[in-house]
């Protein structure tokens, strides 16, 4: 800052700004800690963890299946096995490893000191925390799930025969998917907008197209389960007859919105992982990917198709034969982009010089396995073939193929290739290769005589068979080989444990992305100084890179605020656009996170009154949160961003980091909101007559004074932004309060529309439909009236200005999709019996 | 050009694939309530579906011939990877045009179906 400070001192000067501002608490408030390199590394521990846990559940499977008629586990246990088997290495390790991994090098790939939303990732770790040690402890207490990870009714909705299992499943699990779904928007805005300037949408490391890709299917993915939650859960504890065929209820929609999830998440778990390999093959083919844009198109293209699949896990229900046709057809399609990726490894690597560390080993191993996967993947995408093949161990075999191919063996590429970047550590060559070895053969060993076991009629899920079958010899040696692939685990977890591993180089593999830069993980900052970009490969392209980033010649070199900082840029381009703070540690996320998770957990055992509270204090704890840490109004407009240019601290509307998360939670809501209308039509296609003859409609008159007042809110809201625009406080308030008043009138107004015309949830499942679409829109008012509660007061205290009203216009966000759910609610409970 | 656009950018990529999934719902839909509800529609609905898949491909065309001018009409070959503007929009209508690709390739398999199969057999 003086005049006469020189280099060095002003080096050393930043670093201590820096080191200050980012500083690792240690203690007890160690784990107040929101950086995203603390995060993501418990984040990824964690499901790790749970993904031991499950593959202990897996091998006592094996043993009990390696001789006939053996009965080592009950059946009822083994049914608790294999649903939580499946459970967890679906819901609690592949998925949130995904985040958990993205989370942790997202940031440093992009230069950036940290996500946009330090706080939502912390708060969805410790939702994913809770929710998984719930899932998965209820096996200890003989209380797991057990009608299978896909919890199919009417099963899985008989009281009698599934006890409290099913409920931890779907609380426990919705509570999950809450975290996911804020990991996506986390990251999607993070891809967006926190990218260093200069890295245009050309030149992003691959890695980033795919979670953006994966980020935007989870949006559109997980919120149909959501959905299908809310209806099985209605059903389990207040009988509301949603898959009850007497009632007028339809199992088979269950399936529907489950597979309109599971599906495209056998994506989700995928693409992140074939990421990571198309970071890995061009390091060590040491050139450049080859075909980029190929790799855009595969990822986007299987992003898309991968929607048009669900009910290929359905051929078996009676479809009508052209419906099957569109989904085997789709899922054919989905066989080209998937392969194109697989081309463009191969040739990247023909077209290098390829060094055969052990992530190269892993990786090479992950693509034999995962074209063999694939190419069973095409078989049973026939229906003809599937018929047969189906609910036996073929689709055991084959699905494990995709996903350990696809997912398992990418992944441990990825920690060994990460290892050193995130611990300054490297792993033991000899021991990866042990490793490897055992894992491949012990994989192929398990999994591919499972293939034949299924052919000669094994069916899955079963405890134990008879003698004589011709079963007997492969499954002890599938048991065989799980137990070998299993040591190969534990020498990697050996590795990864053990203490004195040698300290690594910086960027030891010579790879050319900016994550390398990172040269002693111990340094919270994440990146001395923010680059300025203009290679896909800067650490190869760009001459003296790394001693202009620790000199602090970039953007962003100190924090003389003593404030956590980070650069917004625009989409396409990343021309800088505003300087970020990001909040920091805080103890608030987890708060929240244990409060909304004890809801979770008191409503499964029925404890209503404590549910009601713990949900009520989280929203409390979630409005603190806010009211403490965002969108503060800076003590200056603008601040000196380096290398000679000021850019403001403040931004709301589209350009706020903000305004994008509303708008992407807000797809998410709507995607959830568009299955339970999905639901609706569904039972009309079923039933002769929907509503059915002689069923009472909701109230038209009080249906449509809701609507009126939830319109009337909507254009008040548009009304206060102007006038808060114009600098009109008083007004701005009066239509601010008198807006919340009709939202929430709208939603009273709503539920009194079938409750008037006496409409009975438990009695036919038209009479639910139109309760849990009123419900959800009345609640999305009365969350909106909170809303408009928040910005009321965010105006009194002098928070909201004409200037400052990020809270406002995003409020406003909210207020169209709010609007439209109730337009569209109304539309289907008034309207469409008119026409039916 | 399609909406006038001159820039190409994340919406414009994704248009092609979005016409895929919008034709896939309108078939799978269809089909869905024709086969719950009256299966002797049938062949209106077959007849539709073609109209659905021209419409689709028509569609896809003009995204394809809009992402050809983004590209640049082929005069620049990728890899598309310098920090320019110019290098930014040939990436994206690179793209964009392989997507094109697979979404008429993924359209014409969504219509199969309907060609080959004429009754709703469960």
């Amino acid at each position: 800052m003086t005049g006469s400070e020189t280099d060095e001192d002003r080096k050393r000067r930043e670093e201590r700004e820096l080191r200050a501002a980012w500083e690792v608490p240690t203690g007890w408030r160690y784990f107040s800690n929101v950086n995203n390199q603390i995060v993501g590394v418990w984040y990824t521990a964690a499901s790790f963890f749970f993904f031991l846990f499950a593959g202990v559940l897996a091998l006592i499977m094996r043993a009990q299946l390696a001789v006939p008629d053996n009965d080592l586990v009950p059946a009822g246990t083994y049914n608790q096995l294999y649903t939580l088997h499946g459970t967890m290495m679906m819901f609690l390790f592949a998925v949130p490893i995904f985040e958990a991994v993205a989370i942790l090098i997202l940031p440093q790939m992009l230069a950036a000191r940290d996500l946009p939303f330090p706080r939502l990732s912390a708060f969805g770790f410790w939702c994913f925390l809770i929710g998984g040690v719930f899932v998965g402890g209820s096996i200890l207490f003989d209380a797991a799930p057990d009608s299978g990870w896909f919890m199919y009714p009417p099963l899985a909705t008989d009281t009698k025969q599934t006890g409290i299992g099913a409920d931890i499943w779907l609380l426990g699990l919705s509570f999950i998917e809450i975290a996911s779904i804020a990991a996506a928007v986390e990251l999607i805005v993070g891809v967006l907008k926190c990218r260093p300037p200069g890295m245009r949408i050309n030149l992003m490391p691959l890695y980033c197209w795919y979670v953006l890709i994966v980020g935007g299917m989870i949006l559109f993915a997980f919120p149909p389960l959501i959905a299908g939650d809310i209806l099985f859960e209605m059903q389990r504890l207040f009988d509301w007859p949603f898959f009850d065929v007497a009632r007028g209820g339809d199992p088979v929609l269950w399936q529907h919105l489950f597979w309109i999830f599971g599906h495209p998440e056998v994506y989700i778990i995928f693409l992140p992982s074939i990421a990571l390999l198309a970071m890995i093959v061009p390091t060590f083919a040491q050139r450049p990917i080859l075909g980029y844009g190929w790799i855009v198109l595969a990822a986007v293209g299987t992003g898309f198709l991968s929607f048009g699949l669900w009910a290929h896990h359905m051929f078996t229900i009676g479809l009508p034969a052209l419906s099957i046709g569109f989904f085997s057809a789709a899922s054919e399609a989905v066989a080209i982009p998937t392969g194109v990726q697989i081309f463009v490894f191969v040739a990247t690597l023909l077209a290098g010089r390829v060094i055969f560390a052990i992530p190269m080993l892993y990786a090479t191993g992950a693509l034999a396995i995962f074209t063999f996967g694939g190419l069973t993947g095409v078989m049973v995408a026939l229906a003809p073939f599937d018929w047969q093949a189906h609910d036996s161990y073929f689709v055991v075999a084959h699905l494990h193929y995709t996903l350990i191919g696809g997912m398992f063996f990418p992944l441990i590429a990825g920690v060994y290739y990460f290892h050193p970047f995130i611990t300054g550590r490297m792993l033991s060559e000899r021991l990866g290769r042990w490793s490897f070895w055992l894992m491949f053969c012990g994989f192929n060993i398990a999994f591919l005589p499972m293939h034949i076991t299924g052919l000669r009629g094994m069916p899955r899920r079963v405890y134990t068979y008879q003698e004589g079958l011709g079963w007997e010899g492969l499954n002890l040696v599938s048991t065989l080989g799980a137990f070998v692939m299993a040591a190969g685990i534990l020498v990697l977890v050996v590795d990864v444990l053990r203490p004195g591993k040698p300290r690594a180089p910086r960027n030891p593999w010579n790879a050319g992305t900016l994550e390398w830069v990172a040269g002693d993980p111990s340094e919270p900052w994440g990146i001395r100084s923010v680059p300025l970009v203009s290679s896909r490969y800067p650490l190869w392209d760009q001459k003296n890179l790394i001693d202009d980033i620790d000199t602090g010649r970039f953007f962003l070199p100190g924090a003389p605020e003593g404030q956590r900082e980070t650069m917004v840029t625009d989409v396409l381009d990343a021309t800088p656009e505003q300087v970020l703070r990001v909040p920091g540690n805080s103890f608030k996320p987890m708060i929240a996170a244990l409060l909304i998770g004890g809801s979770f957990i008191a409503t499964t055992f029925h404890g209503w009154w404590l549910g009601l509270a713990s949900g009520v204090a989280g929203v409390v704890a979630i409005l603190v949160w806010l009211w403490t840490g965002t969108a503060r109004i800076p003590e200056k407009p603008t601040t000196d961003a380096g290398m000679g240019i000021a850019l403001p601290l403040y931004a709301s509307g589209p350009t706020s980091v903000g305004w994008w998360a509303m708008f992407i939670t807000m797809v998410g809501d709507g995607t959830a909101f568009l299955s339970l209308i999905f639901a609706y039509f569904y039972y009309w296609t079923v039933h002769a007559a929907f509503p059915p003859e002689g069923s009472a409609l909701p109230d038209l008159a009080l249906g449509m004074a809701a609507g009126i007042a939830t319109l009337a809110a909507w254009a008040l809201m548009l009304a206060a932004r102007r006038l808060n625009a114009t600098g009109r406080a008083t007004a701005t308030r009066l239509a601010l309060a008198l807006a919340a008043l009709l939202a929430l009138a709208g939603g009273g107004l709503l539920l009194a529309a079938p409750w008037n015309a006496g409409l009975s949830p438990t009695r036919h499942v038209y009479d639910a439909m139109v309760w849990v679409l009123a419900i959800w829109t009345a609640l999305h008012n009365t969350a909106g009236a909170l809303m408009q509660g928040y910005c009321l007061a965010g105006s009194l205290a002098g928070r909201l200005t004409a200037t400052h009203d990020i809270d406002l216009r995003n409020v406003v966000l909210y207020w169209h999709f709010a609007a439209l759910t109730m337009a569209a609610t109304l539309a289907v409970l008034l309207l469409a019996p008119l026409t039916m | 050009m399609l909406f006038r656009r001159d820039t190409a950018n994340m919406w414009t990529l994704i248009t092609p694939p979005t016409v895929w999934a919008l034709h896939f719902l309108f078939c799978y839909v269809a089909a869905a309530i024709v086969c719950a509800k009256d299966p002797s529609w049938l062949p209106g609905l077959r007849l539709a579906i073609a109209g659905a898949t021209l419409l689709a491909l028509g569609l896809i065309l003009l995204a394809g011939l809009q992402a050809h001018r983004h590209w640049g009409f082929g005069d620049d070959l990728p890899p598309h990877d310098e920090a320019t503007d110019e290098d930014r929009q040939h990436f994206l209508g690179f793209a964009t045009l392989l997507l094109v690709g697979l979404s008429a390739v993924a359209v014409l398999f969504g219509a199969l179906p309907a060609l080959f199969i004429t009754e709703c057999v469960r």
